[in-house]
């Protein structure tokens, strides 16, 4: 294990090293050959995306950096997603970001930047990397939010998540230190064979450091009681950056609750588990009754996030206690499953919200979305499939994202402690399909309303395309989840060690 | 008939099809053009549905035209199709009904034509997936799709309060199915990771999750029947509904929950049903009796057929819940009988309201002096709507009736209370309607039936009059398959107590 394995990090590497160029490359392209800019960070997302599906026939587990960076299936299907998140971030983005004069190179190496917090955060097998890595994500994205400086909202919510953020990577952070207080290391590995065999200073010093941990954790995520930022950062930040935050920090969030948790401090299951429950029900609970009163719809998806997380988080959750490797597996997985759906479809809603802002037109009110339907019968078909693959409705993926959460929560019989748990997210699963069902009215049965009515909807054709795929995705993997499903499920066996 | 052609997936995929060609391909400027490869996507979705029946085995229970391949093998799911004698009959119905419905909309429906068959093709198809599925999660992603295309149908092309029903709509269904998942999902674990729906029906189960499951599969199919108290959401959806959304949720879509009483609370949790038999019955007979008593009394004519659905569906549980094969049969003969008869309803008011924009009892009266022949076929199902013999309506009332002679004599009587009661409703209201005198100068400039309408009216009223007259072909077809039912709800399911030694 004492070896640097630089090729284990090859993604990275060629990223940051993509990153860099277009960097330098971008201060010598002028305004309005941005395109450039644009075509090289695509081609750096794409060379990437290479390098992860070249190691995806990888089954093996690798260290590098001396134990501190892991790669495993898991890990590479995480990055693959948020590449392919980003990567649709960037098309959708496109028309907006150039209306509002944010078509320029710092939102390319920001966002890729980000991109590679994120892909540390996925690998990092060392509490410090998981910071270092959370902390390049979270200040590009701080950046990210505050890109339109006259804008007051855009500053607020800058200003908001930045303190906001702040906090949470304290809380994190002094939860770390706690735990290396209590065990005497930073290695996930070492810290788990130590928490297991007893091998620690104080208990309570983990146990506290967990508190912390899942706190930190939690902010990022949003679940409640952590989610204040969540509607004010997304209705703030101009759409692609919500987009941005909305998806692939969200499967770096549950890489590194995996790795902390589970890998980590599964001895100290009985005591985060029950953490988890009151984060995962209050979540469901007030995002879904929150979401159903408002009439922005990107405060609606805030809400509706973190009603979502609440869901994975249950499915994160029934994976203790059970000390059946099967059930363990099929937990996690399922949560991972439903994290990758999660990312997939959000990235679809705000990009037809992207499609239907113009200049000095933002289309965020769920009115403006009135009559879509008659504008134009496609895309609001693509919305139509993304509302109901939220709500988790068949035959959308949205609905074996869910599938897959109840299963783990039910393997144990209607006997198991779990089961109320079940039925809580059965009941706000009905409460939540009203706010998305509400968007599909505004769609379908009401009809184009003022001076949104008029004017047509201009994209470009690399826009449509990758909007009409995501929504062919969600459908298609409803349709067909198999592929999907064993991919997390091979990912998550071998990450377990299976 | 051999295995090889896959008749069912061709019946589920192929109105599927066409209602994608139609949904991307169609402008309201070719409506013409629409509606014939609609037309044509229908005929085809029923040409292919009658080697089902002409190669149909009626000696045996077991599932027919069987298909069965890998779907998602990490839940161990399959796509795996077949038919009983039940299920045979439902699915022929449901192609059917679809010809009958996508003509019903040929002159009515001119904004968003394209939307309009495409909704109707592709719900066709999901309920069929419905009716022929043999697989646990299959039949929920079945199940559950068909709420889409409904909740669209209700919205869009409903009447005035139509935002409101469809979400009822939707949020009732929804709610029930997604207790039933719970029960799904629990059945895969005791059965040991299965999602066949036989296996299931060998599972045992103790008493307690039995109730459990019980109750779950009632949330999910007393809605959808629907079921006293839970049916509220029924006549909303219908007055708001288009005709053809009339047609497809009376005599289809709430056989989708009746079929699901069939296909899984009876065979997987018999002991349960026995056990909460006398809670189902009550609310049959409170559906057949005070629902036949409110549908006497509405002044809209979708509505008092609405009410009048219910209390017929009232009528198909109480056969199911008394355990009698002749009172079994009878549900499900009732069952289909229903569909044809609700639809043929619905699309009589359906044609009154094109010509009127009025669907109160109150505009109309002597409809006949205008509307001669159309009053002949009005009459004809308001008869069979009150269960008149030699109706199909009569057959399915009469062996459920018969069965519950040999239950408890009250019970029956209770149920023939709505050889009244329907009779009251239906003919009270047709005479509202049709006799008198011209009721007003409206009434007196109605134009009798065209040539589209008159053949509808003749093809439904040839399938009620054969129902009625020479049901044995039916029957005979289901004879196996309801015997076989019988049985497994017979049979305790309980795990005894000498294979629970066993286990030990």
């Amino acid at each position: 294990m004492s070896n640097m394995n630089l090729f284990a990090a090859l993604p990275e590497i060629v990223l940051l090293v993509a990153a860099c160029v277009i960097l330098i490359a971008d201060l010598f392209v002028p305004d309005e050959r941005r395109n450039l800019t644009y075509a090289l960070s695509m081609a750096a997302l794409a060379a990437v995306a290479a390098v992860l599906w070249f190691f995806l026939d990888n089954r093996v587990l690798t260290y590098a950096f001396n134990g501190m960076y892991v790669a495993d299936p898991m890990t590479t299907v995480l990055k693959l997603f948020s590449v392919l998140a980003v990567g649709f971030m960037l098309v959708y983005a496109q028309g907006y970001a150039r209306d509002r004069g944010m078509w320029k190179g710092e939102l390319f190496t920001l966002t890729l930047f980000a991109l590679l917090g994120i892909m540390l955060m996925i690998s990092a097998n060392n509490l410090l990397v998981i910071y270092l890595g959370l902390e390049l994500q979270a200040l590009s994205l701080y950046a990210l939010v505050a890109l339109r400086r006259d804008d007051a909202r855009a500053s607020e919510a800058a200003m908001k998540y930045f303190v906001l953020g702040a906090l949470a990577s304290g809380f994190l952070l002094y939860g770390m230190s706690m735990l290396y207080g209590g065990s005497g290391t930073l290695d996930i590995n070492e810290l788990a064979r130590r928490v297991a065999t007893g091998q620690v200073a104080s208990r309570l010093s983990l146990v506290l450091g967990v508190v912390f941990v899942i706190a930190g954790l939690a902010f990022k995520l949003g679940a409640v009681p952590f989610h204040m930022w969540v509607p004010d950062v997304y209705h703030g930040a101009p759409t692609p950056v919500t987009l941005l935050i909305g998806s692939a920090p969200k499967l770096a969030i549950f890489a590194v609750a995996y790795r902390i948790l589970v890998e980590g401090l599964l001895p100290l299951a009985v005591d985060w588990q029950k953490m988890l429950i009151v984060l995962a029900v209050a979540s469901l609970v007030l995002g879904n009754l929150t979401a159903i009163a408002q009439t922005n719809l990107k405060r609606m998806l805030a809400y509706s996030t973190i009603a979502q997380m609440g869901f994975m988080l249950l499915a994160m959750l029934s994976g203790v206690t059970k000390g059946d490797a099967a059930a363990t597996a099929a937990a996690y997985s399922a949560a991972m499953f439903y994290v990758i759906t999660y990312a997939l479809t959000t990235l679809g809603t705000f990009g037809v919200i992207l499609l239907l802002a113009r200049e000095g037109f933002e289309a965020e009110e769920i009115a403006d979305l009135k009559g879509l339907n008659r504008r134009s019968p496609w895309y609001a078909f693509v919305m139509l499939l993304l509302m109901f693959s939220l709500a988790g409705i068949p035959p959308t993926v949205g609905f074996y994202a869910k599938f897959v959460v109840l299963q783990a929560l039910l393997v144990d019989g209607v006997t198991s402690a779990m089961v109320w748990l079940a039925v809580v997210a059965v009941v706000f699963s009905v409460i939540g399909a009203v706010y998305y069902l509400r968007v599909v009215k505004a769609m379908y049965f009401d009809e184009p309303a003022g001076e949104v009515a008029t004017v047509p909807i201009v994209a470009t054709t690399d826009m449509r395309v990758a909007l009409s795929i995501n929504g062919a995705l969600v459908l298609v993997l409803g349709i067909l989840p198999q592929y999907l499903l064993k991919l997390c499920a091979d990912a998550v066996q071998r990450a377990l060690g299976g | 008939m051999g295995n090889s052609t896959p008749w069912l997936s061709l019946a589920i995929w192929i109105p599927i099809v066409f209602g994608g060609l139609i949904l991307a391909a169609g402008r309201d400027r070719n409506a013409g053009v629409i509606r014939t490869v609609a037309l044509t996507g229908s005929l085809l979705g029923l040409l292919v549905t009658i080697p089902l029946w002409t190669g149909f085995d009626a000696t045996t229970a077991e599932l027919q035209f069987v298909e069965k391949a890998a779907w998602i093998e990490r839940l161990n799911a399959h796509y795996h199709l077949g038919v009983d004698g039940i299920s045979v009959w439902f699915v022929l119905l449901t192609a059917f009904i679809t010809v009958i419905v996508v003509l019903a909309g040929w002159e009515a429906i001119e904004s968003r034509v394209a939307q309009y068959y495409a909704a109707f093709l592709i719900l066709s198809g999901l309920m069929i997936g419905v009716f022929a599925a043999a697989d646990g999660l299959l039949f929920y992603v079945f199940f559950e799709a068909t709420l889409i295309p409904m909740y669209i149908i209700i919205g869009i092309w409903g009447g005035s309060n139509r935002v409101y029903a469809a979400l009822k709509f939707f949020l009732y269904t929804l709610a029930g199915s997604l207790l039933m998942l719970v029960a799904l999902v629990y059945l895969y674990t005791v059965s040991g990771g299965q999602f066949g729906i036989h296996d299931w029906h060998q599972a045992k189960i103790g008493m307690t999750p039995q109730i459990l499951l019980f109750l779950a599969f009632l949330a999910a199919f007393a809605v959808k029947v629907p079921m006293w108290p839970v049916h509220t959401w029924l006549p909303d959806a219908h007055v708001e509904a288009p005709t053809g959304g009339s047609i497809v949720l009376a005599a289809i879509m709430l056989k989708l929950g009746a079929y699901g009483f069939l296909r899984f609370s009876l065979p997987i949790v018999p002991d349960a049903s026995h056990q909460l038999a006398g809670f189902i019955i009550a609310l049959s007979l409170i559906a057949v009796v005070y629902i036949g008593l409110v549908a006497l009394v509405q002044a809209d004519m979708k509505k008092l057929v609405a009410y009048s659905s219910i209390a017929h569906m009232g009528f198909v549980t109480l056969g199911f819940f008394i355990f009698e094969p002749v009172g079994m049969a009878g549900g499900i003969v009732q069952m289909i009988s229903h569909g044809f008869v609700s639809g043929a309803m619905f699309f009589c008011i359906g044609v009154m309201y094109d010509r009127m924009h009025s669907r109160q009892i109150a505009d109309y009266g002597g409809v006949v002096n205008t509307m001669p022949k159309f009053a002949a076929f009005f009459m004809l199902f308001a008869m069979a709507n009150a269960g008149l013999p030699a109706t199909s309506g009569f057959v399915g009332e009469f062996m459920v009736i018969l069965g519950a002679v040999k239950y408890d004599f009250w019970i029956a009587a209770a149920a023939a209370s709505t050889l009244v009661l329907g009779a009251a409703y239906s003919l009270w209201m047709y005479k509202r309607v049709v006799f008198g005198e011209v009721a007003n100068e409206n009434v007196a400039a109605l134009t009798d039936v065209n040539a589209r309408e008159f053949g509808i009216l003749l093809l439904l009223a040839a399938a009620v009059l054969w129902m009625g007259v020479y049901p044995k072909p039916v029957t005979d077809l289901m004879d196996a398959s309801v015997k076989q039912l019988i049985e497994h709800v017979q049979q305790s399911k309980l795990p005894t107590a000498s294979a629970a030694r066993l286990d030990r």
